[in-house]
């Protein structure tokens, strides 16, 4: 039978993680539908459960100021409707959330949830690769920090170690002037992606200073490609417009879709191009 | 094994289940709150609303060891209240019950709705019930049913 551990704070749910390797539950949207089994029975879960949802040390959302504007950090086991209470939450993530699920998921599921659940469709994942969010992760050897794109490693997949919670996701200070979030979803709410793109830009006296673009379910991880944003950088978006061509070339490469129940291969990357497309050629002013 | 404390419709309770329970089954096996209904048993459909803490939750996909030292609130504790007779009035003005089967989740997503936002317009109704799921109405009956109900319950919320 399945064993459910309730620590009363986060060092003794670390010590629970390390002596048991449980698996971490916070709001369950995903693990409990997962392990789901018949009405009246308990979940297939074959290893222990450790609950951190409740643990206040994971429930806060602090604000820290620097000169470029807020950094956000988003504890472990803050909700998404928590997220879009909060007056600083980046209008890129807000976008993302809004199209995610339905309240009544919203209101338990979390976002470092979404991350570890490392799905290519995770559509506020996806949001913080085109952030540069930071994943904080606590273990019996200290605090770590790794960037999005390092945490999540495949499907289903991440860096976290057996012995490790995730604490927080840190976000640097949004000075992005355009944001772009589309997702392509056979309904509006509660369906998962066929792909998505999350994208932000900073355009500074007509020229972009910053770009970042965030494609979800159209390969084994989220694509997001400094070297191509690179050469989209420091340009006015006139001449940028010249380099459209060549920069779908490039994301065509990296985006390598499969069929599944949800969409197809040809449909998911024919769509993805033409949404980056519109990106750079319409929002871009 | 160690009883789990939390609030169901206002009373203080406690179960002895095991914490992976699913809270539905608890709530309808145990303490006999059969208003909450299973439908999909995956979070889709809304059916099992109740709310914990004030906001509209899915039952089936809590285990009940989560909601230790919350507040629930099942269909039946919403339907005792003057604004639930506002919702039902609402509804049946509406005519919004076919079936029926979805309606006590519906009557949750709408105290939950009415709570936060006492006069919400159409987009903001569909929003508020677009994680329960009806498969006879086509949902127009029901979004004329909640506007009703506000009307009705002006003041109660």
């Amino acid at each position: 039978m399945v064993t459910f551990h309730r620590p009363v704070d986060l060092a003794e749910a670390l010590q629970v993680r390390a002596e048991t390797g449980a698996i971490p539950l916070a709001g369950g949207t995903d693990l409990l539908v997962r392990h789901r089994n018949w009405a009246g029975t308990l979940p297939r879960i074959d290893k222990p459960v450790v609950y951190v949802g409740h643990l206040q040390e994971l429930r806060r959302i602090d604000i820290s100021g620097n000169g470029s504007g807020p950094q956000m950090t988003i504890g472990a086991s803050v909700t998404y409707s928590e997220l879009l209470d909060h007056p600083t939450t980046p209008q890129l993530l807000r976008d993302s959330i809004i199209e995610l699920a339905a309240p009544g998921l919203r209101n338990v599921a979390t976002l470092a949830g979404n991350i570890c659940n490392a799905s290519p469709a995770a559509d506020a994942a996806c949001a913080l690769y085109a952030l540069d969010a930071e994943v904080e992760l606590a273990g019996p050897s200290g605090r770590r920090r790794l960037p999005i794109a390092e945490f999540i490693t495949g499907p289903g997949r991440t860096a976290l170690n057996n012995d490790e919670l995730v604490t927080a996701i840190h976000l640097p200070p949004d000075n992005s002037t355009v944001k772009f979030y589309k997702k392509v979803g056979t309904r509006r709410a509660n369906a998962l992606s066929k792909l998505s793109l999350c994208a932000c830009a900073r355009i500074v006296d007509r020229t972009v200073t910053e770009i970042g673009i965030a494609v979800g379910a159209v390969a084994p991880t989220i694509v997001r490609d400094r070297d191509i944003e690179h050469h989209l950088q420091n340009t006015a978006p006139e001449q940028l417009a010249l380099r459209i061509p060549q920069t779908l070339q490039q994301y065509a490469e990296l985006i390598r879709p499969i069929d599944d129940q949800r969409s197809t291969a040809e449909y998911r990357k024919h769509t993805a191009l033409a949404l980056i497309e519109q990106f750079l050629t319409h929002e871009l002013r | 094994m160690r009883e789990i404390r939390f609030t169901l419709n206002g009373r203080e309770v406690s179960t002895s289940a095991h914490p992976m329970a699913r809270l539905i089954d608890v709530l309808r096996d145990e303490f006999r709150m059969t208003g909450v209904k299973e439908g999909c048993g995956e979070g889709e459909c809304g059916a099992c609303s109740i709310l914990k803490d004030g906001r509209i939750v899915n039952s089936c996909i809590l285990a009940v060891g989560m909601i230790e030292g919350a507040v629930l609130e099942t269909p039946e504790g919403i339907a005792a209240t003057d604004r639930g007779r506002a919702i039902n009035a609402g509804y049946a003005e509406a005519g919004a019950v076919q079936c029926g089967f979805c309606m006590t989740g519906m009557a949750v997503a709408t105290e939950a709705l009415l709570r936060q936002n006492p006069a919400p317009d159409e987009h903001q109704i569909r929003t508020a019930i677009s994680g329960n799921l009806c498969r006879c109405t086509g949902y127009a009956m029901i979004v004329d049913g909640i506007k009703r109900a506000a009307i009705k319950g002006s003041g109660l919320w």
